[in-house]
């Protein structure tokens, strides 16, 4: 049984008792308990089953390395899955299931795995089991294997709190908040040195409380508390805690995983904040975690870490068991013994696998009437859903049972392993301290930053170091370290001083006994999550799997959510036993951040919802909304696709815009449109090397359409250029393209004719740009305007700046739909009110407002091009028959060279047509041509393909534009265009112009 | 993550408020150029395990391009300087020269 | 003439932190030679105010001039002044090389209010909001969130932002959400 004693219990807050539900069951716990914590206290020892097997699995660690008590935590939008017990602060109603078990914990269908296959489901048996037959993999196994195996099952409603960010920046960060970071701390702060420490637990003093030890004559918690407070008075030093070191990167930038509200979720606010810090040193005081022994067994519940065992009687006042067994290699277990001895349970024997047994503690052990067996170990540990008792053996031998003794609890250490993880997450180097059997910093080959100095230390036992006095000299020389490395003078302070207790050496113990039997070894877990055992690791080397990441993968040792935190040394030391060779030859994993999971939604932080983008308005977006707009992205705008009126479909809106425009009056907004004023003496020598054709001999108030190509003469974009006056030109771009040429613009400016005397300014959002086109344009502009806008006085390609509606606006005679056509560019405050004036002026001629697709479509009936249709980043101007549009009076234009090259002059390459159906009907978007003939991949030839298709309403019919071979020259002749559905569209090659081929429209 | 300090406007900043723009110090060849000249000018870009001279621009900052010498194994960035210029100025040759003696980089060493 | 409006209309938010889009403010981008002595004169004239240092703002009240790079300045004067101001910027620049060019209509300016102001930008700009780090007369160009913004304190509980008029509603959106009560960070003390 384990159970709530009557005496322990320093976390607790005893006076206020929550209530809590596990599995249904309603259970109590105190403020101040980890949910692990108040499962134990209410004796459930058992938390959950095993990942392959579904053994029965309990509660193992106290902290963030807990293997097994993994548990799908509240409900609905705040349901997780996979949250460990160990570091979930209990609240008041908190709601969990336990994982991976059907239909019960108590009675799992998937435990007959355990019963009858466990021999079968050695290491890489799925992939030998189900790689043949292929077909079956999709219907049978990966469905039957995906219901009895995973973890927790994923959430499916929307999460309902709240996450957010936050930028730190500071001199040293402090990461851990035992002993060992509280007194880099404290050393760092008192430089004066910008100090930050953080905790990710929600108490400062980390194990040392427990474990106990007197500093400076008074006893370690008075130690913790004094060193507490001094911190919260140095105004440099702030301080943290339920906040993780997630991960340490390039150039001193950390993740800092602050659970704010998880521990009293009724509050609201951030539940989640994710820090992204940079500083300029990091100390890692992340502690050491405690090795499990592997001896048959060890994985039932009621087998714990020592010093979990410890932690749970002396922080929550809770026994693991009332008989507890202390199985040990080092020293340290036997607090433990004593601790539990002192509060009066029963350990029957210490079993110590060194032959010669402990030092201090093990006489003070025996002073206190526990036995102690030296040069012994576990051969099996007895039981079904948690521990009976154990039978011990010589540690020596194969596991001959010497006796057998009752016990319900085991508490097991294998050494101690430094939290390497954030030292080496950016690449700090490791070596293998043979003397304490891990691996721990290698202080010469730390991760180094911008500068290329080395920008973290390790401290305390995180570095190697595990004994009290050892950490606080550690810590404080780090400390002081990490503020001389900041440019600040430490204070010439000497360290705490703690009391050194005589120790005897810990011996590597990798397997209990060390000549355990295939039946034993097959019953040693390694990694509890994942279930992987001692004989999987060695059925892994024999099978040739000798590099550690091959054995880790066919093994999946190490790869669960707890990233071997309790397996990775000991499956690393079985390997090396296996393939007799020392253990820093086989070398370790990587370790890749995070430290442990942190929640998805924390990286999202406030991008989500209505500020999961960036969306761009123009200013009469307003307007398309509230009229039934039917939107479509490009880039980051959303343009009105077409205006739907009340059960109007989105074809007949379009075609209804299309007409009208074509008959009357159209209105486009067309904000979205790039404008970037080029100005300077060379403002035309400029343009003239980005533009293929020639714009420094523009007259000013004139307008030329240009192309404008990248240095692989690819075009890129186009628009109209406006020469506003003789050093001033304004650049009209795509939508897309505002932001990318204006970059374009400054990159050659500014890398490579930085000599010449041009500025650019990006002004795109500085005017609203409205179409108004169609017949009626000019009589309909002419109500809102005194100034002359005639044929004669604003001709088709000028401009010329006029007050509309009583707004200063400048009129382009520009057309992109071959009708009489005007956009009108006022400052963007303005722009609605033109709009609605427009609207009211333009009611007596059917004016219509019009999307993009009625854009594209009579664009697409006049042969205009679109970048990104016509184009795709391969396609030359040459290809879409522009040569009108590449001047051969420059020497030289961005792209000119490359066009000269044989395969861009190539007469093959695929070239612009129109495209008639015989049918009438409209080509698929993207679809090909095809030739005779098959290529060398079995696949049909193709001889050109479609670049835009639509039905056009004006000619009340499909029409399309497509780049085909030799296509100019072979007018009138008709392609095959398959369609998916295996069906052929028969093409006639046209002139791409469909609509008014001479232009006598737009120039009216 | 990286961080880099513009030249231009001296803002130190992280890597997001960058744009990364390739190779430094590209000599254009338009017009008139060798076939293998304008192959290697647009395709034959340099990809060092090492010291790199890399183009960035403070893209969501001042707006300026400016060039930066680093090393692309260590991350370590040994400075960096006006993209106004044709070569390294030999202040940071110096430093990349203390850092990793006999470095060469195209032309430059 | 109809009133030109602003992108948001003066929309504000009470958190624990004030939001409020100030309205239209008139801006003036001028690029030239900063060290020139017209140049200087130019702009004392224009916004009464000397060229600000690098990432520097010089302040008169709303009227003002930001250091936005090594050619370029952000001149701010009364929306209503902007026409006059470029005028007579093109008077004392004349035959100079320089652009000014409005962008009134462009931009969306927005105003923290509180003693957690710099925590709000701290929260979405990745820059050191430090108290000693960023103060009255620092100007910053950087990201906030997924756009580019710039921003300067008027005072240690005011600071000022300057964004992309199309995004000003999501600039809004994303101030209002991380000022929201129950957001409080609290570490610049």
């Amino acid at each position: 049984m384990s159970t709530r004693l009557a005496s322990g219990g320093r976390l607790l807050n005893k006076g206020r008792a929550l209530n809590f539900t596990f599995n249904g069951k309603r259970l109590n716990g105190f403020e101040g308990d980890t949910l692990a914590s108040a499962l134990l206290a209410n004796d459930q020892m058992m938390v959950g089953r095993s990942f392959k097997y579904h053994r029965p699995r309990g509660v193992v660690a106290s902290g963030a390395e807990e293997p097994n008590a993994l548990f799908n935590m509240g409900e609905g939008e705040t349901f997780e899955p996979n949250q460990r017990a160990t570091t979930t602060e209990l609240f008041d109603g908190l709601t969990c299931t336990s994982q991976n078990h059907w239909p019960s914990l108590e009675f799992d269908v998937g435990a007959i795995n355990n019963k009858l296959f466990s021999r079968f489901l050695t290491a890489g048996f799925y992939y030998k089991m189900f790689i043949h037959p292929r077909p079956l993999w999709k219907h049978v196994y990966e469905p039957f294997i995906r219901q009895s195996a995973g973890l927790g099952k994923a959430p499916k409603d929307r999460d309902a709190d709240k996450y957010e960010h936050f930028y730190a920046f500071t001199d040293v960060l402090v990461i851990g908040g035992g002993v060992a970071g509280l007194q880099a701390a404290r050393a760092a702060g008192a430089s004066g040195a910008k100090v930050m420490l953080i905790e990710q637990t929600a108490h400062w003093g980390g194990r040392a409380p427990v474990d106990g030890g007197t500093v400076d004559g008074a006893p370690v918690d008075k130690f913790v508390d004094e060193i507490v407070s001094e911190l919260e008075t140095m105004p440099n030093v702030t301080m943290r805690n339920r906040m993780m070191g997630a991960g340490v990167y390039d150039h001193g930038y950390v993740l800092g995983y602050e659970r704010v509200n998880d521990h009293q979720p009724e509050v609201g606010g951030i539940r989640h904040r994710l820090w992204r810090i940079r500083a300029t040193q990091i100390v890692t005081a992340t502690g050491a975690i405690e090795r499990p022994l592997s001896f048959a067994g060890n994985d039932l519940p009621g087998v714990m870490l020592a010093a979990s065992i410890r932690d749970y009687a002396v922080n929550f006042g809770v026994s693991a068991g009332d008989r507890t067994v202390v199985v040990t290699n080092n020293d340290d277990a036997y607090r433990t013994a004593i601790t539990l001895k002192n509060m009066g349970l029963d350990v029957p024997v210490i079993l110590d696998a060194r032959p010669d047994g402990g030092g201090d503690l093990a006489l003070q052990a025996r002073e206190l009437g526990i036995r102690v067996e030296n040069g012994k170990g576990i051969a099996k540990v007895k039981g079904g859903k948690r521990v009976e008792g154990v039978a011990i053996c010589s540690q020596a031998g194969e596991g001959a049972v010497l006796e057998e003794i009752a016990c319900d609890a085991v508490a097991m250490s294998g050494g101690w392993s430094p939290v390497v993880h954030l030292w080496s997450h950016c690449g700090g180097k490791l070596i293998w301290d043979e003397a304490q059997a891990h691996f721990r910093p290698d202080v010469d080959k730390a991760p180094t930053d911008a500068t290329g100095e080395a920008f973290v230390i390790a401290a305390g036992s995180a570095n190697g170091t595990l004994d009290l006095a050892g950490i606080l000299t550690d810590a404080d020389a780090a400390g002081k370290a990490a503020a001389k490395a900041t440019g600040h003078t430490p204070k010439r302070k000497a360290a705490p001083k703690a009391e050194a207790e005589e120790a005897n050496a810990m011996e590597a113990t990798w397997l209990m006994p060390q000549g355990a039997t295939i039946k034993l070894r097959m019953k040693s877990w390694l990694d509890f999550q994942n279930d992987v055992k001692v004989s999987d690791i060695q059925l892994a080397a024999r099978e040739g799997f000798e590099s550690v990441e091959h054995a880790k993968r066919y093994t999946t040792l190490g790869m669960a959510t707890d990233q071997g935190k309790l397996s990775n040394i000991n499956g690393l030391a079985i390997l090396s036993d296996a393939l007799n060779q020392p253990i820093p030859q086989t070398g370790t994993t990587t370790f890749r951040p995070p430290y442990t999971p942190i929640s998805m939604a924390s990286i999202a932080g406030e991008a989500r919802g209505e500020i999961f983008q960036p969306i761009r308005r123009t200013p009469m977006q307003d307007w398309h909304e509230e009229n039934g707009a039917f939107f479509e992205p490009v880039g980051a705008w959303r343009r009105a696709y077409t205006y739907q009126k009340p059960g109007e479909s989105v074809e007949n809106a379009v075609i209804r815009e299309i007409d009208q425009t074509r008959d009357k009056l159209g209105l486009l907004d067309a904000s979205t449109l790039g404008k970037i004023i080029v100005k300077g003496p060379d403002a035309g020598k400029f343009l003239d090397m980005l533009y293929t054709n020639m714009m420094s001999t523009l007259k000013p108030g004139r307008c030329r359409y240009g192309l404008m190509c990248t240095e692989n003469g690819f075009l890129t974009d186009d628009g109209v250029v406006a020469r506003i006056d003789e050093e001033t030109f304004l650049c009209h771009t795509t939508t897309g393209g505002a932001e990318t040429i204006h970059g374009h613009m400054e990159e050659w400016l500014q890398t490579e004719w930085w000599d010449w005397k041009v500025y650019t300014a990006n002004v795109t959002e500085q005017y609203g740009q409205i179409a108004v086109v169609g017949p009626k344009a000019r009589i309909a502009l002419e109500k809102l305007t005194d100034d002359d806008i005639s044929a004669e006085a604003l001709a088709f390609m000028a401009f010329k700046d006029i007050t509309l509606a009583g707004i200063p606006a400048r009129a382009y005679r520009i057309s992109f739909s071959g009708e009489l056509s005007y956009e009108i560019a006022v400052a963007a405050g303005q722009a609605r009110a033109l709009w609605d004036a427009l609207l009211e002026a333009g009611a007596e001629f059917g004016i219509t407002p019009y999307g993009t697709e009625a854009l594209h479509v009579m664009r697409a009936e006049k042969g205009f091009i679109m970048i990104g249709d016509e184009t795709d980043g391969t396609v030359i101007p040459q290809d879409l028959n522009m040569q009108w549009a590449i001047s051969k009076k420059k020497e030289d234009f961005l792209g000119k060279r490359a066009q000269e090259r044989t395969f861009m002059a190539d007469p093959n390459r695929w070239k612009l047509v129109g495209l008639d159906t015989l049918d009438g009907s409209v080509l698929p978007e993207g679809a090909y041509a095809v030739a005779e003939g098959n290529n060398a991949n079995g696949q049909r030839n193709t001889q050109g393909r479609v670049t835009s298709t639509y039905y056009s309403p004006t000619l009340k019919r499909g029409i399309a534009m497509a780049l085909v071979h030799n296509g100019p020259d072979r007018m009138g002749d008709v392609i095959d265009i398959p369609k998916v559905d295996g069906t052929v569209i028969k093409a006639k090659i046209v002139d791409p112009i469909f609509y008014d081929k001479d232009g006598e429209k737009q120039n009216v | 993550m990286l961080i880099l300090e513009c030249p231009c406007c001296g803002v130190v900043g992280e890597e997001t408020e960058f744009a990364g723009g390739g190779e430094a110090h590209l000599k254009r060849f338009g017009p008139g150029s060798s076939e293998e000249n304008f192959h290697d000018y647009l395709f034959a870009k340099e990809n060092p395990k090492g010291v790199h001279f890399e183009r960035w621009r403070h893209a969501n900052g001042c707006g300026k391009w400016f060039h930066a010498a680093r090393n692309t194994v260590t991350l370590e960035v040994y400075g960096t300087y006006s993209a106004q210029t044709y070569e390294p100025p030999q202040e940071i040759k110096d430093k990349v020269s203390a850092k990793v003696p006999g470095w060469s980089w195209r032309e430059f060493a | 003439m109809s009133k030109a409006v602003s992108a948001l209309q003066g929309a504000s938010y009470q958190g624990y932190v004030t939001v409020e889009e100030l309205g239209l403010r008139g801006m003036i981008t001028l690029r030239g030679d900063l060290a020139s002595a017209k140049l200087k004169s130019a702009v004392k004239v224009a916004a009464g105010v000397a060229v600000p240092k690098q990432r520097k703002v010089s302040l008169d009240g709303d009227v003002g001039v930001a250091w936005m790079s090594p050619d370029e300045l952000l001149v701010m004067v009364p929306y209503e002044g902007v026409e006059g101001a470029i005028a007579s910027i093109d008077k004392t620049l004349k035959g100079q090389h320089y652009l000014a060019v409005n962008v009134s209509d462009a931009r969306a300016v927005f105003e923290l209010r509180g003693d957690a102001a710099a925590e709000v930008i701290a929260k979405l700009c990745p820059v050191d909001m430090a108290p000693g780090q960023f103060g009255p007369g620092d100007f910053r160009r950087s990201r906030m969130a997924q756009v580019p913004a710039a921003f300067w304190m008027v005072d240690e509980t005011t600071i000022r932002i300057v964004c992309f008029r199309s995004v000003a509603d999501y600039v809004f959106k994303l101030l209002k959400d991380a000022a929201e009560p129950g957001g409080e960070v609290g570490h610049f003390g």
